[in-house]
């Protein structure tokens, strides 16, 4: 471990520790430090990137995903840069973890670039056809062996939505978790979180570590990948393991069984021309049909 | 494996709407299935919930009761729930998709060897459960392969019954929790900072989201809002990256609004979005993809570049006020 990383703990452990006069005895800063490391997990998952035209394919049990643009799940984005700021304060180590085939590839080091240590790849052509808890499995089995004191999820993903990946891996590992956490602080007996309640409410929560949290956007400012985190990653490890080397199947109790595209649930007006003419228009059926202005 | 079971949810002492939509929901499929429906209320002390409960039109009210209880904790709930379902075996359990759910009744149907089909929106023959995908853009059908049914239900996808009558037999069941099962210390929930914006009483509100592309470009917008007399308000990206303060967000976790006129510039519709507004009285939509789900609730759109939109708009709007 090398010195700079030293002078981040001394800064940790004067600014959240608050005790006096340790800040030059360094022995005791680095074994207060030493105990203070994390290694942290985030599972991360690669989606269709937001803007993309997404079609149903050909036989209506999925999408279409030729010529498809990829990119990193926004709320694991914040996971990841969680988990990077809590290294930053606490020193440790950042784990990647992502299941998919083998474009995935792309968003692991797109991790590793922005300061993820390594990586783990669950390689899987399966994953459409996988339910919550047997993509949780895949996790939990590559994850458990790490023996790490936290674990670190988005809280859902953009295409799927279900929200449940983090809570389920939770469970399967035997963890205390919490969701929709907006702010980690490493605390002496565990973690303090502050979690998103519904309308503008908040939550103070204390849990042991090893725990896992699933992590809503919007509480980090994310950070871009530099040139030197990009040349980095190249060399970084990404080590690949498949679904039956984790002994995981991948019978599903819920299926998925078609997809298409949603009902319409309401009437939409859509008023053609040019912007001029198009507000124009709106503005004539704003006061003389719907009669709100 | 009999009975429909509702779990319902009470903050400061009630059981709120969702929850009756959630009842609403399985009453329709336990008319589907052929099972009776019952509502579960859980806490230290839930007389006043299950008396509620018992006038909605219900089969059965099982007051899941403990002091440990008192507090929401996952791990409480959890075993709790656990405890009452096998005993009961039901055939599905139906919740509505609060955060509160989000946060435990996935690992309680993992537990039980169950996935949770979590967010439906509506629920078919079969049963079938619809539930959206890729943001709201595409919408998928999923079947239960056997064993309990776990369903939670989006916020108004079901209309919660007004006014039913009925007088359910009420139970009490007392799960075993020791407390070193509970492993996460909450406390009080809180409010963020000061709510200086109060958008549920707007009566107009020009709404702004990721198309606006950068900060610098939201005076735009602000212009628009001031021609209409309108409040500003935002999607949950802009307030994430700090461009509006969050109390301007509407949206699950921010303010429900429910406006005369809802113009929504740049937004997509994600349903995290929708649920914050879909009941205004007329929406618009001005936004360039003309498949984004916004359209699917707006009862006028553009599609079209809201750069340009946007400042006409204004303009025909300053125009027709003078």
């Amino acid at each position: 471990m090398g010195r700079p990383t030293v002078l981040v703990w001394e800064e940790w452990s004067i600014e959240i520790c608050g005790i006096p006069g340790l800040k030059n005895e360094t022995w005791g800063t680095q074994l207060f430090a030493e105990r203070c490391r994390m290694k942290i997990i985030v599972a991360i998952k690669q989606v269709p990137e937001r803007d993309a035209q997404v079609r149903v394919d050909a036989a209506g049990k999925w999408i279409d995903e030729s010529g498809l643009q990829w990119a990193l799940n926004e709320s694991d984005a914040y996971a990841l840069e969680e988990a990077l700021q809590l290294k930053e304060k606490n020193g440790g180590e950042v784990v990647v973890v992502s299941a998919g085939p083998e474009r995935v590839g792309t968003t692991i080091r797109e991790a590793l670039a922005k300061g993820a240590d390594r990586a783990i790849h669950i390689d899987c052509d399966d994953l459409g056809s996988r339910d919550a808890l047997g993509v949780a499995r895949l996790l939990a089995a590559a994850v458990k062996p790490e023996n790490a004191d936290l674990v670190l999820t988005g809280l859902q993903s953009e295409d799927l939505g279900l929200g449940q990946t983090g809570v389920i891996v939770a469970e399967l590992l035997g963890l205390p978790h919490s969701t929709l956490i907006l702010q980690v602080e490493k605390t002496e007996t565990g973690l303090k979180v502050k979690r998103e309640l519904e309308e503008g409410w908040f939550q103070t929560i204390e849990l042991p570590t090893p725990a896992a949290l699933t992590i809503q956007s919007g509480g980090n400012k994310l950070r871009y990948a530099t040139l030197m985190g990009i040349k980095k990653a190249r060399t970084k490890e990404v080590r690949r393991v498949t679904a039956a080397e984790l002994g995981v199947d991948g019978a599903p109790v819920v299926v998925l069984e078609r997809i298409a595209l949603p009902q319409k649930q309401k009437t939409t007006q859509m008023l053609p021309g040019n912007a001029k003419e198009a507000a124009a228009a709106l503005v004539e059926k704003l006061k003389f049909e719907a009669r709100v202005l | 494996m009999s009975g429909v079971y509702v779990v319902l949810e009470a903050r400061e002492g009630r059981t709120g709407r969702t929850s009756w939509e959630a009842v609403a929901a399985g009453q329709r499929l336990g008319a589907q299935i052929n099972e009776p429906v019952t509502a579960i209320v859980m806490g230290a002390a839930t007389e006043g919930l299950a008396a509620e409960a018992a006038g909605k039109g219900l089969g059965k009210v099982v007051r899941l009761e403990h002091p440990l209880l008192a507090q929401y904790t996952a791990d409480g709930f959890i075993v709790a729930l656990q405890q009452l379902f096998e005993k009961e075996s039901p055939a599905a359990v139906v919740f509505p998709h609060t955060y509160q759910v989000r946060d435990y009744a996935p690992a309680l149907a993992a537990r039980m060897g169950q996935v949770l089909i979590s967010d439906v929106v509506a629920i078919g023959d079969g049963p079938t459960f619809t539930r959206q995908l890729m943001q709201g853009r595409l919408t998928g059908s999923y079947r239960q392969s056997g064993g309990t049914c776990f369903v939670s239900v989006q916020a108004g996808a079901f209309r919660a019954e007004s006014g039913a009558a009925g007088n359910a037999e009420v139970t009490t069941f007392s799960p075993t929790i020791e407390e070193a099962q509970i492993r996460t210390r909450p406390d009080a929930p809180f409010r963020g900072s000061a709510q200086t914006v109060d958008l549920g009483s707007a009566q107009l509100i020009v709404s702004v989201g990721r198309g606006i592309k950068d900060a610098d470009n939201l005076p735009l917008v602000q212009e628009l809002a001031t021609a209409l007399g309108a409040e500003l308000a935002a999607s949950r990206p802009i307030c994430d990256n700090g461009w509006l303060p969050m109390e301007r967000q509407v949206g699950s976790s921010g303010q429900t609004v429910a406006p005369k006129l809802y113009l929504a510039v740049g937004i997509s519709g994600a349903i995290q979005h929708l649920v914050g507004m879909k009941g205004s009285q007329c929406i618009v939509a001005i936004n360039k993809d003309p498949e984004a789900p916004i359209f699917e609730v707006a009862d006028y759109g553009i599609a079209g570049d809201l750069f340009e939109v946007v400042p006409a708009l204004t303009e025909a709007i300053k125009a027709a006020g003078q």
